[in-house]
């Protein structure tokens, strides 16, 4: 009687035992199979059968086991996107492991040791593009600081009828492939009706001294957009009972698409970044970049429809569903708002091709990020600049390779020339919306539709303040470049291929800087380790895995350097990756000095 | 014959490509260092003109990475009812020497009625600020005689699929080649515009003009052999690439 006792102690306590450790198996197939999203036959690559994956649901502190098998015929991986884990589970193939052959499996294993919305996607090739991606839910091991009646995966994607090589090798054979928003002669003459001759044609020569476009936005088209798999007119639902709070985890799945986030007639209150909770902030729209998550609660008190509308940020389409207190609502969906262009200030001074480049050695330690309208150009005519008043307050004892530009031979500078045609009425309005995390005068700054508030970066505030908070070790200073024209990108000049790796010391806080020369936005991942995006609020400056860069700006990341091994650091639009933006990084132990004698 | 050469050329291509390839393997991953081929023929076109028609090409292949590479370069003439007028050939090794530009240096071989030519090239292309396509080499022929040539095109965009493109050529010869008819100074010119339409970025048809003038001595020998000067003509054609 007393064994079975003692018998029934040690099975109770061994039934414990994995509720300590929770234990959840996953089994994943990767395969290919025709779908129809756009009302077009195509083959997609599935998981699960479903496209996109199934949404994988954790628990904070569970050991997970996912079994991911390759049905495909050419090598397959995935990566579990913003998740702390040690590296050979990262799914980086080269890096992380081989990745997985066809017919095989992996199994992946490790400990959830984090709450949120994050999600998956395939580091192979360019499958992420075709279907392997899917989203992951994490269940909080505590309770949140936020209650909610329901909650959706709001995933966007973007979706081609052509395969990620079709589109890699058309950008790389003809940059503008997919730019069919070019100026024509037609603008030309609006321009010159809007604001005479001069000024059109002054315009056109500064573009076409540097050979840029003020219309490249996005670098692909052609995309359909879409909302947890959806095509807009399949107009995915989410439903509600009036007065619910609704917590919607936004991630955007897409390869090369950002999109402008809201639901017209309702706020937003965002809750979540990246997984991490911030404190909560009440906006009308935000913008998401390649890869990141955005958590909002949003609380309808009406009994109708909304349209839940993600535009591309280049305003080629839209991603939408509707939050409907009923099946087969919906809701007006508003006109697509005007493609943006860019202006001379999303030019950083290192993209104006104009300028000979070996003249400027002593530019190298120039503070891009004070030079927002390059108006220490020691040769312009700075009466001209009407427009530049950040300019005034600019350092320039901080810049110490200045002295070594009055040496510069302006002549060669073709493509000065062309920066008294800038448009300096533009360039007004764009700093009067001051939107922090773009260039001032950028043409690429997001407003509100309604006016309202749009989300910038400074507005989030970590929940708690990060405990191991102190001044970085150490600074990188890392420059995203790239050759518009021959669609080649890199980080300081450098593609992958040519590269060496950044090391990294276990324990150290390295400061990231990030400088943005490119005309483009780049929404910077780093695997396995969290960036804490520095928009000056200190100790509550968020954790992130993505942080967007804006053109010709300056953003600057700490990194506490606490996960071994080698991890992958790129540009998460898909084909600025393949075309060489990222870096290997290599974690070490920090080698402790013993003393000499 | 003309084919033969142009097979030649392509082997040459095929095996300098081979010979590329044996690049380390170390990021298999990435696509970030790969070879790409793009051919491109920039015209194919009948021109309209006084007497016999003529059929006009310009193509190249280029087989590279971003920073260096091969380009095959071919263009020539060739009248209706044969024969071919000129044909020119040229195999360049190409390295990007700034954001937007190549440096070209290889042979170029001329089969024309009467003597041919190999010639030494050095040369640029790429695009030039303000959008111009240009294309400019120096030659210097195996029989001691340099030329220097520069083209130039650039795109007026009437809609995104509708491009207007003036485009212009001049040659200038530093010493005479009587031979083939090439008199020392500024010796031809040839200005076209072509009205294109895209039906995709890969393939467009095209109506234009086109007008030829050869100068100075190149005239005088042309004249003596009893070749019009100045050509003008009406052309229909298409241009690719893939």
């Amino acid at each position: 009687m007393r064994f079975s006792m003692i018998q029934g102690l040690i099975l109770a306590i061994a039934s414990l035992g994995p509720i300590g450790a929770m234990a959840g198996s996953y089994d994943l197939v990767i395969d290919e199979q025709i779908v129809n999203i756009t009302g077009k036959d195509k083959k997609a690559m599935t998981i699960n059968g479903q496209f996109p994956g199934p949404t994988l649901h954790f628990r904070e502190g569970e050991d997970v086991t996912i079994n991911v098998t390759n049905r495909l015929d050419v090598d397959s991986s995935l990566h579990w996107h913003g998740l702390l884990l040690p590296y050979q589970m990262d799914g980086v193939p080269g890096l992380s492991f081989d990745g997985i052959k066809p017919g095989e499996t992996f199994s992946y294993q490790f400990p959830v040791k984090q709450s949120g919305t994050y999600w998956y996607h395939s580091h192979s090739g360019f499958q992420e593009q075709e279907g392997v991606f899917g989203p992951i839910v994490i269940e909080a091991a505590k309770r949140e600081p936020f209650k909610v009646d329901r909650e959706y995966v709001v995933m966007l994607s973007d979706w081609s009828d052509e395969t990620g090589e079709q589109i890699f090798s058309n950008l790389k054979a003809q940059s503008d492939y997919y730019n069919y928003s070019q100026q024509t002669v037609g603008d030309f003459f609006d321009d010159v009706k809007a604001s005479g001759w001069g000024a059109a044609f002054k315009d056109r020569l500064s573009w076409g001294s540097m050979r840029m476009m003020p219309t490249d936005i996005a670098d692909v088209s052609g995309y359909s957009f879409l909302m947890n798999g959806k095509a807009p007119q399949s107009n995915w639902t989410a439903l509600f009972e009036k007065g619910e709070r609704i917590r919607l985890r936004f991630i955007n799945g897409s390869a090369m698409s950002y999109f402008d986030v809201r639901i017209p007639g309702l706020e937003m209150t965002l809750v979540q970044s990246d997984g991490n909770n911030v404190q909560p902030v009440t906006v009308d729209e935000f913008r998401i970049a390649v890869a990141e998550t955005y958590d909002v609660i949003v609380r309808p008190r009406e009994d109708k429809a909304f349209t839940i509308l993600a535009e591309s940020v280049a305003r080629t389409g839209y991603a939408r569903g509707t939050l409907a207190p009923r099946e087969g609502m919906a809701a007006e969906v508003p006109e697509l708002r005007e493609r943006p262009l860019l202006t001379m200030s999303d030019m950083s001074m290192a993209s104006m091709g104009g300028m000979d480049h070996s003249n400027m050695a002593g530019m190298e330690g120039m503070d891009h990020s004070n030079m927002a309208g390059m108006a220490d150009m020691k040769g312009m005519d700075h009466s001209n600049m009407a427009g530049m008043a950040d300019m005034k307050g600019m350092d320039h004892s901080k810049m110490p390779g200045m002295e070594n530009m009055e040496g510069m031979d302006h002549s060669k500078m073709a493509g000065m020339a062309g920066m008294e045609g800038m448009d300096h009425s533009k360039m007004m309005m764009g700093a009067s919306s001051a939107n922090s995390d773009y260039a001032p005068g950028s043409g690429l700054a997001p407003e509100a539709a309604n006016g309202g508030k749009f989300l910038v970066y400074a507005d989030l505030k970590a929940q708690v303040p990060f405990a191991n908070y102190r001044e970085p070790d150490r600074e990188i200073e890392l420059r995203l470049t790239g050759n518009m024209e021959r669609y080649f990108w890199s980080i300081n000049g450098i593609k992958y291929s040519d590269a060496e790796p950044v090391h990294l010391k276990l324990g150290e806080r390295v400061r990231i800087k990030f400088i943005n020369d490119t005309m483009m936005m780049h929404p910077m991942h780093l695997h396995g380790m969290w960036m804490q995006l520095d928009k000056g609020n200190g100790r509550f400056n968020p954790l992130k895995h993505t942080v967007n860069v804006a053109p010709n700006t300056t953003l600057t990341v700490d990194v506490p350097v606490d996960a071994l091994g080698q991890w992958a650091f790129h540009c998460h639009l898909m084909y600025h990756m393949a075309a060489g933006m990222f870096r290997k990084v290599i974690v070490e132990e920090a080698v402790v000095e013993t003393a000499a004698q | 014959m003309t084919a033969k050469k142009t097979a030649c050329a392509s082997a040459l291509l095929l095996g300098a490509t081979l010979a590329l390839s044996v690049s380390p393997l170390a990021s298999a991953e990435m696509k970030d260092d790969a070879i790409m081929t793009k051919f491109m023929l920039d015209r194919f076109e009948v021109r309209h003109q006084d007497g016999d028609d003529l059929l006009s090409w310009e193509a190249q292949i280029n087989t590279r990475t971003d920073y260096q590479g091969l380009a095959f370069k071919t263009s020539g003439e060739r009248l209706r009812n044969g024969p071919t007028e000129s044909a020119e050939y040229q195999l360049l090794y190409q390295r990007l020497v700034s954001e937007f530009f190549d440096a070209q240096f290889g042979i170029r071989y001329d089969n024309q009625p009467g003597p041919s030519r190999t010639y030494a090239v050095a040369g640029l292309q790429g695009l030039a600020p303000y959008w111009f396509e240009v294309d400019a080499n120096l030659f210097l022929s195996d029989q001691g005689d340099a030329s220097a040539r520069i083209e130039a095109e650039y795109d007026l965009l009437l809609t995104q699929r509708l491009v207007l493109q003036p485009a212009a050529e001049i040659t200038v010869a530093f010493s005479d080649d009587e031979e083939i008819g090439v008199g020392s100074g500024l010796s031809k010119a040839e200005i076209g515009v072509r009205l294109r339409y895209e039906i995709s970025r890969k393939l467009a048809p095209y109506v234009g003009i086109n007008w030829e003038k050869s100068f100075g001595d190149t005239a005088d020998f042309a004249r003596a052999e009893g070749e019009d000067t100045e050509v003008g003509s009406v052309v229909i054609g298409v241009s690719a690439w893939f």
